[in-house]
């Protein structure tokens, strides 16, 4: 199918809501006429100029799936960064931006498709899987689908109400720094064993996703493999920072 | 720092040379004939200076300059390239 | 016409006479790399200068350290637009090394373990400009940022000062490395602000 639209052209967005996530993430919704929507996992290019003419620009993963002039970006402070905090801890409602997109057609899940689903998240790499629960739940998809996230702690998790009270999507919670009281797994990093015990939806093969730090994105991607998954079927996106 | 990321990040820069999203266009390693999506290519550098490499055999396949005037792109290490149609 | 973003500064871009044009401070040693890091033992490392006689002058891990090594504090310059000033390396000059060594030639090409190159002419390596840096800040070099050794030239930008440095060749003519292959400047002078092609 060949690609229409003009994804390479910057448009003037407006930050219509603002969501505290967590202590150091948040979400944004923009609304930028022109867009068209987007797939589920795929991202914009957010560009910001200063007074003075400079420009940055950063890559930022879209939270939802939908088809008109509105995206979900969930932005999560790093230390230092010269942007995410400005988004986090500044931006207001009725500022403008520029997005440019939707960007990444790999990466993406459509609800045509009917395999099952394993989506695999480190930190903020749920942000693209968001959009592909959402996108399943809007589409009223039977696909099974399975979701293991992967965070420090309880208070360091995005969109943990809205998971919680999710149907049609099954949540493994991997907590690696802290685990709330009671908790039957003890806190530590996401290891072979915590894929294993995952049941297998019937007989297909899952088409995998993985999204994170490039450094849990390595390390999940070559435990897939090493317990039996199908290199062709695991489609994997890094995320740049700690 | 990260050490890498995957060829996700070149589709902003890349869709100015193209107008598309050339994340899941396929390409062919010159040095191990390895045929991958764009998108699951190892990338290296900034986004000023990517160093794009086959995800089989770590060489070269392309190297993306970008600044204000203009993105260019080096194709030393591609042997094809198309769309995913 | 642009968007401006309300509020929106970017990074201090503080006006400094240390500065090249174009160039902002950093207090950081941001990491770049064309490709991954190479890890090699200093009991395998190995560093050579070869002349276009095809004479070979090498130098292993204790011949190297144990010739005299300088302290050196310069400002260096990335073509990414940071600059860290006053940076702290120990290593040994290019004079040293150079000093038995016999060429007609004016140019070099520096190879790095994993492949790199970039070209440089000899004259920059020489008076006092350039060394095979082992420490930082009193510290061994570290593998992310070119260690065991690396290339050290400061007054270019700092893609010249090879990572993972493993030898040098004479050349006739200045054949582009790596980076001046790909679209940037064959030379590289940060106050004339050469970095692309």
């Amino acid at each position: 199918m060949r690609r229409t639209g003009h994804v390479d052209v910057w448009k003037a967005a407006t930050v219509v809501a603002a969501t505290q996530l967590t202590p150091s993430g948040r979400s944004l919704t923009l609304d930028a006429p022109g867009w068209g929507g987007n797939l589920a996992g795929q991202h914009a290019d957010v560009r910001l100029t200063a007074p003075d003419g400079y420009q940055a620009v950063r890559s930022y993963s879209i939270a939802s799936a939908d088809a008109g002039d509105r995206m979900e970006i969930a932005v999560d402070r790093v230390p230092d960064g010269e942007v995410s905090p400005f988004l986090v801890d500044a931006i207001e409602v009725g500022d403008q931006v520029e997005v440019r997109g939707p960007l990444g057609g790999w990466f993406v899940w459509r609800p045509e498709d009917t395999e099952p689903v394993l989506l695999i998240g480190g930190g903020s790499g749920i942000v693209p899987l968001m959009a592909m629960v959402r996108a399943h739940e809007a589409a009223g998809s039977t696909a099974p689908f399975r979701l293991v996230y992967s965070v420090r702690s309880p208070q360091d998790a995005f969109f943990a109400d809205e998971l919680a009270t999710a149907t049609g999507v099954e949540v493994t919670w991997i907590y690696t720094r802290r685990a709330p009281d009671g908790w039957a797994r003890p806190a530590g990093r996401l290891v072979a064993a915590d894929l294993q015990a995952l049941e297998a939806a019937g007989d297909e093969a899952p088409s995998v996703f993985v999204c994170g730090p490039t450094g849990f994105v390595e390390s999940v991607a070559d435990t897939l493999v090493a317990i039996g998954h199908d290199p062709a079927r695991i489609k994997t996106e890094r995320f740049g920072g700690a | 720092m990260t050490s890498h990321l995957d060829g996700n990040v070149l589709a902003g820069t890349l869709s100015e040379l193209t107008g598309t999203d050339p994340s899941d266009t396929m390409s062919q390693c010159l040095g191990c004939r390895d045929v991958s999506p764009l998108a699951a290519e190892l990338v290296f550098g900034t986004p000023d200076a990517w160093v794009v490499r086959c995800r089989h055999c770590d060489d070269v396949l392309l190297v993306v300059l970008h600044h204000e005037e203009t993105t260019r792109v080096t194709l030393d290490g591609v042997r094809w390239w198309t769309d995913l149609a | 016409m642009a968007v401006f973003t309300r509020g929106f500064g970017g990074r201090a871009r503080e006006q400094d006479d240390r500065l090249p044009p174009g160039q902002f401070l950093t207090e950081d040693f941001p990491v770049l790399s064309a490709g991954p890091t190479p890890r090699i033992d200093t009991d395998e490392w190995e560093f050579q200068i070869r002349t276009e006689t095809g004479e070979i002058h090498r130098w292993d891990w204790t011949a190297m350290q144990a010739l005299q090594q300088d302290d050196i504090t310069r400002d260096i310059h990335c073509v990414t637009r940071w600059t860290k000033l006053g940076t702290s390396w120990q290593g040994v000059s290019l004079d040293t090394l150079f000093a038995e060594v016999e060429s007609g030639y004016d140019f070099v090409m520096a190879h790095s373990y994993g492949g790199y190159t970039t070209n440089v002419p000899l004259d920059d390596l020489l008076d006092g400009k350039a060394w095979i840096a082992t420490g930082f800040d009193g510290e061994p070099l570290a593998a992310e940022h070119g260690g065991p050794a690396r290339l050290l030239i400061p007054h270019l930008y700092f893609w010249k000062s090879a990572k993972w440095i493993r030898g040098l060749v004479m050349q006739q003519d200045d054949e582009p490395g790596f980076w001046e292959q790909n679209g940037y400047h064959a030379y590289g002078d940060p106050w004339l602000e050469q970095r692309y092609s």
